[in-house]
């Protein structure tokens, strides 16, 4: 399956490479640096890239890609989630997945990979049974392993990976016994130009943070579950019971991790937070454009609209813009034309507004198309969706959890086009 | 710190002491500074090696890292490889580890030393750990060295039945490694694979088909005894396997089971209409195909496959999606879809693997996805291949009804800034055209606008799929030719010019006046054109030169004049053949009088269809079918058998929980089966109540008569009850009636209660208490149980454990356990019993099999255990028909004791031989509610299985027993000193058992 991964930064370097069979050389990923000059931005490089003996999957994360050589006909998607699932362990080991971190703890890294594929097939990818044989590296235990002369490696075989519940390992203790469940959504939408929307959908996930002693099965209903149009779960959870009940009954990993993500039917009208009124225009042969941007709240549930960042990408012809903004700070970057708003909450009784005059290259004509515009958005203490847990309950264990339920609502890709 | 705190940057100088010995260097490195520390850097280098032969194992350990950090950079080490391969054996396990990654990337390179290792390796197999003996075999058979091949395949050969299925695991990986090592051992791997593929644990499922897929993938007839079994089991394989089992499975079917799909077999064409009356069909003829009965294995593989569309690996949705695509009846293919579209929300990456897939869906089944078509907008921030996959998927679902909705979307599109994907867009409008008459107009006139568009590659292609459109209808649009060669002359792209000046000669006879001057226009310009365009134009002149020779002959002769002399031998010959083919003279044979046939056949339009068009001969999902191209290793899919071969091969003699897959076909000779063997189940624990009532009811009823009756249970009923029976029966000859025996059986079962209550009655019959003189009844018997095996690591069977502390029946030597066992599931758990034992286990005796455990029953079985006078825990298998689970048995110190009863005089005796060594004591302060007899007795009871000694003073107690393996005696004192102080001492020769005895003790007495 996977021959080999070769890590590749922004600039082109190799910086590591680990191979599971027989060594393939280095210069195999000169197809993969051809890919990447032809491609004008980062995310262009194709994910999968045939060469005459071998085929290159890579995936681009942190701006770091990881490139997996395959030799012979795989699924590519089973080395893409893979890859992925590499990137993951190393955030959850390291904090952050970027250069400095993995080359910091390249031995790691390395002892991961190692015990991550065996002979390119996957071994051991739940993050609780890798903990167990490898621990992650912090600053006390490399001073207690100075010290003692103990490793960070597990001598026994780690219970989850003979049990049916892989995911969670068998002795958890924990003095405060909480579970806490977060419900985000996330909003879709591509609004026109008179404000209707294109397309809006909501999709949501449950992510959760369980410390809870011993083997506990959980369950959680929802008030309404016919909102969840289609979902997909962590292994943890019982398929049958959700076919069945709507229920959602599992035992849980032990700390964080994604319950659940849905998708909310598309027969509920979605509810759109926020609304933009522009005002951008271009004149032929002149080298001003007017730029005129206010945000307001619209359907918002009584919930107050946070952390609201509106970022648009400028034509190329506009040299500089002088606006401004009623609140919040604005930058515009001459060189990628990128003009970003930092608003922060809206105030319903004095809108945010964005004013001014953009000046254009002299003679230039005028750019044929209006920018469009992103937005980001948080609504605390709300599921956009109107999706509520109804109950939690715990059975198996004999103790009384503390339960704590959040929601929120952020935007997804949410774009208004101007033109 | 600096020594685990080891980063890449402040290595500079050791890797670049490495290089030094290598004979290429890569470019990566600095190789002004290399050579500058030559000299310093070979010191270093030796550093190394001294830090790996030095006898501290942080110093070595720091060395492994270091070479580590070399490795992944890409840096050749391989010269220490003598230094590291002695390492191979050390106890420190992360230094092993790391000589273990070191050795497989080199081993290929220094065979010989390599060898060296081969026998640590060997010894580690046998390891009693799993994990060692895994990674043992995972480094041998990762080692690429020929000669040992022999011994690969011994061990592959052993581990293929260890007992652990994590190296079972293991060793279906190393069988693929074998495998591309010497290709020639596949007939031995083969056995091996089959071994494999019987087994019954998850784990091992997923490897094993992967090495079946690589070794002998042609070879199905393995596969038909596992079929059931596979499908049984996918829910509960690991992620990674489920998706190599799915697609093995997809193969499998598609040789096994006839076509579930209509008689005219693969996709029709017009798919549209295919799907929307396929459930009509379906109603309409269904009564005359009744003669398709899917075969119950197909059926099982799409049922058990289905819930594998909610897992939150992508890979395992888009296998699923694959193989209901390839299996499915049409009508169930649209349950894939959802999550399909559910995938686009996930990385980039996958969009673009699962927009591909989609692609090549949507041409057969516009259906499928066009309820989702919005899915497919493309958004300003998705990558260029995303975006072009979208417009792909959009132009194939485009159909009357909708398409004047994406043709909307298609105008903001080619607005886009992105100029590429504008050019795409032009093209996808241009298929969208063709493919739809009725908007082909109104198609032609939005690209004929774009044409003033101020971007090049806009109007470049528009020109190029305007004439693609115009060739489909040339004869209404000569408005249009005209219109663009107006524009002709600001139009700089060559294939733009090129593509005009062909339409000009094409249709030269509808635009009469214009193409003689556009011609005149080109020679000017002809030198300074590209070669494409110097090739229409010399088309344009020939075909003028046929139509209109007066008007342009000179013209054309002229332009035949320059390409005569031109750079590209292209144009040259073109322009040589075009003289001789229609200018009249004398060598020119037959062809000139063909000649306007030749240039001015009617020519057929171009279809316009998507490069998706016949991916589908790739199985969908796969590689092959991302690049379209086949890959080195792919599999075909065959395709439908006409006549479905013997099903009965699948058939295991076993009888496998899978009835509810064929509900339709009525209750089966095998389901009633079991229902009655169920009925019988309950009739017959029926009839033990009642003779168990009836028995306790006659109180004459002799202890031979039981005896009788044991032994009736256990040869005509067999069942684990008998084992319940005997052990109650036996009760009271130990314990003596009138013992405390509560908590003794578990309440929750009420056969034994009912024949506990008999037995309390039955007066003690046997004279064998002689034989126990030493050994009295316990003291206590402590209620506690422990988990064994908790429900959700059982998948439904919980065990508990507790010690009931009697005298084993079968052997004096061991310790008695008893397990209760429930059902939490709702279906009856069958053959439960012990399996592999750990080998360096302990002696044990087991319990009877237990033929079927009904839901919500519970059954308490005992077994005896030498635990050998240690705390070691008994490891062992609990096995059920279907599962394995490894449990242990984790004694206290406490139950390794029999009770012991003696006199106060041989206590003191006794005490007397034990001194020294073999005394332990503690002082230690008491509870205050500890401080009399009465809750002392028990507080030690508790924690040991000791009898009471009399004693004649009222501040010291005694307690005696004896050790259950060796019979070594025990003797404790706890002696009350003033202020609720105590001494606590302990006399056995077992110097262990002691010291452990007493810290438990000491916790129970010290407690309130």
């Amino acid at each position: 399956m996977i021959h080999s991964l070769f890590l590749v930064n922004s600039s082109g370097d190799i910086f590591l490479e680990k191979h599971w069979k027989s060594v393939v050389s280095r210069s195999v990923c000169d197809y993969f640096f051809e890919a990447q000059e032809r491609a004008s931005e980062p995310e262009n490089v194709p994910p999968v890239i045939p060469t005459p003996h071998h085929y290159l999957i890579s995936v681009l994360r942190h701006r770091i890609y990881f490139v997996a050589v395959i030799q012979s006909e795989v699924p590519p998607l089973f080395v893409i989630e893979f890859l992925h699932r590499v990137v993951d362990t190393f955030q959850d080991y390291f904090g952050v997945c970027t250069e400095a971190a993995i080359k910091d703890n390249v031995v790691v890294v390395y002892e991961l990979l190692e015990e991550m594929l065996d002979n390119g097939f996957p071994l051991a990818t739940e993050s609780n049974i890798l903990k167990e044989l490898i621990k992650p590296p912090t600053i006390l235990r490399t001073v207690v392993n100075t010290i003692t002369g103990s490793t960070n490696v597990g001598e026994q075989l780690p219970t989850g990976q003979l049990s049916v519940v892989p995911w969670r390992r068998t002795g958890v203790k924990y003095t405060n016994n909480e579970a806490y469940f977060d419900v985000v959504e996330e909003i879709d939408a591509i609004i026109d130009k008179s404000g209707s929307t294109i397309t809006a959908e909501i999709q949501g996930v449950i992510d959760a943070c369980v410390k809870l002693t011993g083997m506990p099965d959980l369950t959680l209903s929802f008030m309404n579950p016919r909102l969840l149009d289609d979902v997909s779960f962590h292994p943890c959870v019982r398929f049958k019971r959700w076919e069945a009940e709507r229920i959602l009954s599992f035992i849980p990993p032990d700390g964080n991790f994604r319950l659940l993500s849905y998708h909310v039917s598309s027969q509920n009208l979605v509810a759109i937070p926020v609304y933009v009124k522009h005002n951008i225009t271009f004149r032929e042969g002149s080298s001003q454009g007017r730029f005129e941007l206010t945000l307001g709240p619209k359907q918002t549930m009584g919930k107050g609209v946070e952390a609201v960042l509106v970022s648009s990408q400028l034509p190329r012809g506009v040299l500089n813009t002088n606006l401004n903004p009623t609140q919040g700070t604005y930058t515009f970057d001459p060189v990628t034309k990128l003009l970003s708003w930092d608003v922060g909450k809206i105030n319903p009784q004095k809108l945010p507004s964005l004013k001014g005059s953009m000046s254009l290259q002299a003679g230039a004509s005028k750019p044929d198309e209006n920018p469009t515009i992103n937005i980001q958005f948080k609504i605390q203490q709300s599921a956009l969706s109107g999706l509520k847990v109804n109950r939690l309950d715990m059975y198996g264990e004999k103790y009384k959890p503390f339960k704590g339920i959040k929601y929120m609502t952020k935007a997804g890709k949410f774009q208004i086009a101007t033109r | 710190m600096s020594t685990n705190n080891l980063s890449y940057n402040d290595q500079g100088g050791s890797d670049s002491a490495v290089e030094v010995g290598q004979e290429t260097t890569p470019t990566s490195s600095n190789a002004g500074a290399g050579f500058g520390l030559f000299s310093t850097n070979f010191k270093k280098n030796d550093d190394l090696k001294e830090m790996l032969e030095s006898n501290k194992d942080s110093l070595k350990l720091d060395a492994m890292k270091r070479i580590i950090a070399l490795i992944a950079k890409g840096k050749n080490a391989s010269e220490l490889f003598p230094a590291v391969v002695k390492n191979v054996a050390s106890k420190n396990i992360e230094l092993k580890k790391l000589v273990y990654v070191y050795l497989v990337r080199y081993a290929e390179e220094q065979q010989d030393l390599a060898l060296l290792s081969i026998s640590t390796f060997q010894r580690a197999l046998k390891d009693p750990n799993q994990l060692i003996r895994a990674s043992a075999l995972r480094v041998l058979s990762s080692i690429r060295v020929p000669i040992i091949v022999p011994i690969m395949m011994l061990a592959i050969k052993e581990a293929a039945s260890d007992m652990s299925p994590y190296v079972r695991k293991t060793s279906a990986h190393a069988i693929q490694k074998l495998y591309s090592l010497d290709p020639d051992q596949k007939e031995h791997l083969i056995e091996v694979i089959d071994k494999l593929l019987k087994d019954k644990s998850t784990l091992v499922a997923g490897s094993v088909v992967m090495a079946f897929e690589e070794v002998c993938p042609d070879r199905i007839d393995l596969i038909h005894k596992n079929y059931r079994k596979l499908c049984n089991l996918l829910v509960d394989v690991e992620e990674w396997g489920q998706v190599v089992i799915i697609t093995m499975l997809t193969r499998y079917a598609r040789t096994q089971f006839t076509s579930p799909w209509k008689e005219d077999g693969l996709f029709d064409e017009n798919s549209e209409t295919a799907f929307y009356e396929s459930d009509e069909k379906k109603t309409k003829n269904g009564d005359e195909k009744k003669s398709y009965m899917m075969d119950p294995d197909h059926r099982l593989l799409l049922r058990n496959t289905k819930p594998l569309l909610q897992s939150r690996n992508t890979a395992v949705v888009v296998s699923v999606a694959q193989l209901y695509w390839h299996l499915a009846p049409k009508h169930e293919v649209g349950v894939i879809t959802k999550s399909l579209v559910r995938l686009l929300r996930s990385h980039r990456e996958v969009q673009y693997v699962v927009l591909q897939n989609i692609a090549t869906m949507s041409i057969q089944r516009k259906g499928m996805f066009e309820p989702y078509m919005k899915s497919f907008y493309v958004r300003s921030t998705d990558a260029t291949h995303i975006k072009s996959l979208k417009l792909e998927i959009l132009t194939s679902l485009a159909n009357e009804a909708n398409i004047s909705t994406i043709l909307r979307e298609f105008q903001t599109y080619v607005k886009s800034q992105d100029k590429q994907f504008a050019a795409g867009t032009i093209q996808a409008i241009g298929r969208c055209a063709t493919n739809i008459s009725e908007v082909t107009d109104t198609c032609l006139q939005g690209l004929v606008l774009l044409l003033s568009n101020r971007d090049e590659t806009v109007v470049a292609e528009s020109v190029v799929v305007i004439k693609k459109l115009l060739q489909t209808q040339p004869t209404q649009h000569s408005d249009i030719i005209k219109h663009m060669a107006k524009l002709f002359d600001n139009i700089a792209v060559p294939m733009a010019r090129a593509s005009i000046l062909w339409l000009m000669g094409e249709y030269c006879e509808r635009v009469p006046q214009i193409a003689p001057d556009v011609l005149r226009k080109m020679a000017k310009s002809f030198t300074s054109e590209e070669d494409i365009v110097k090739l229409q134009t010399v088309n344009l002149a020939a075909k003028l030169y046929l139509t209109n020779s007066k008007q342009t002959k000179l013209l054309t002769q002229y332009i035949l004049n320059l390409g005569k002399y031109d750079q590209n031998y292209d144009i040259r010959d073109r322009t040589r053949f075009i003289r001789q083919l229609i200018v009249p003279n004398e060598k020119s044979g037959a062809l000139g009088k063909y000649a306007r046939r030749i240039l001015l056949a009617p020519k057929p339009a171009p279809v316009l269809e998507s490069t998706y068009k016949d991916r589908d001969r790739y199985q969908l999902g796969t590689l092959s079918h991302t690049i379209n191209t086949k890959a080195s290793g792919y599999l075909e899919l065959s395709d439908w058998p006409a006549v479905a071969p013997d099903q009965s091969v699948r058939n295991v003699e076993v009888i496998e929980p899978v009835k509810e897959w064929a509900p339709s076909l009525g209750k089966t000779g095998k389901s009633k089966l079991s229902k009655s063997s169920d009925d019988k189940f309950y009739s017959d624990s029926g009839e033990e109540k009642e003779k168990g009532s009836g028995s306790s009811s006659s109180e004459d009823s002799s202890s031979e008569g039981l005896i009788c009756m044991c032994t009736f249970y256990k040869d005509h009923v067999g069942q684990l009850s008998t084992n319940l029976f005997l052990r109650s029966y036996l009760l009271p000859i130990v314990c003596g009636p009138g013992e405390r025996l509560h908590g003794f059986v578990s309440k929750q079962v009420p056969v034994s209660l009912s024949l506990f209550s008999l037995c309390i009655l039955t007066p003690c019959p046997l004279s064998c208490a002689a034989l126990l003189l030493q050994v009295s009844g316990p003291a206590f018997v402590p209620e506690k149980s422990h988990d064994l095996l908790h429900r959700m690591t059982g998948k439904g069977l919980s065990a508990q454990y507790q010690f009931p502390r009697q005298p084993c029946l079968y052997q004096p030597t061991m310790v008695s356990v008893q397990i209760s066992l429930t059902n939490t599931t709702d279906h009856p758990l069958e053959q439960i019993h012990i399996g592999d034992r750990d080998p360096t286990g302990l002696d044990m005796h087991c319990f009877n099999a237990i033929e079927c455990l009904l839901p919500e029953a519970s059954v308490t079985v005992s077994l005896g255990v030498d635990f050998n006078d240690s705390t070691q825990a008994a490891n062992f298998q609990l096995c059920t028909k279907e599962d394995q689970f490894s449990v242990s048995i984790q004694p206290a110190v406490g139950e390794l004791f029999l009770p012991a009863t003696m006199t106060e005089q041989d206590f003191r005796k006794e005490q007397g031989k034990l001194l020294g060594m073999n005394e332990s004591s503690a002082t230690i302060t008491m509870a205050a509610e500890n401080t009399t007899r009465q809750p002392i007795s028990r507080q030690v009871a508790t924690v040991a299985n000791l009898g009471v000694v009399p004693s004649g003073q009222d501040n010291i107690h005694r307690f005696a027993g004896k050790t259950a393996s060796s019979g070594a005696l025990v003797l404790v004192t706890v002696e009350l000193r003033e202020l609720s102080a105590a001494l606590i001492t302990i006399n056995t020769e077992k110097s262990v058992m002691g010291p452990m005895l007493l810290r438990d003790l000491k916790r129970a007495l010290a407690r309130a």
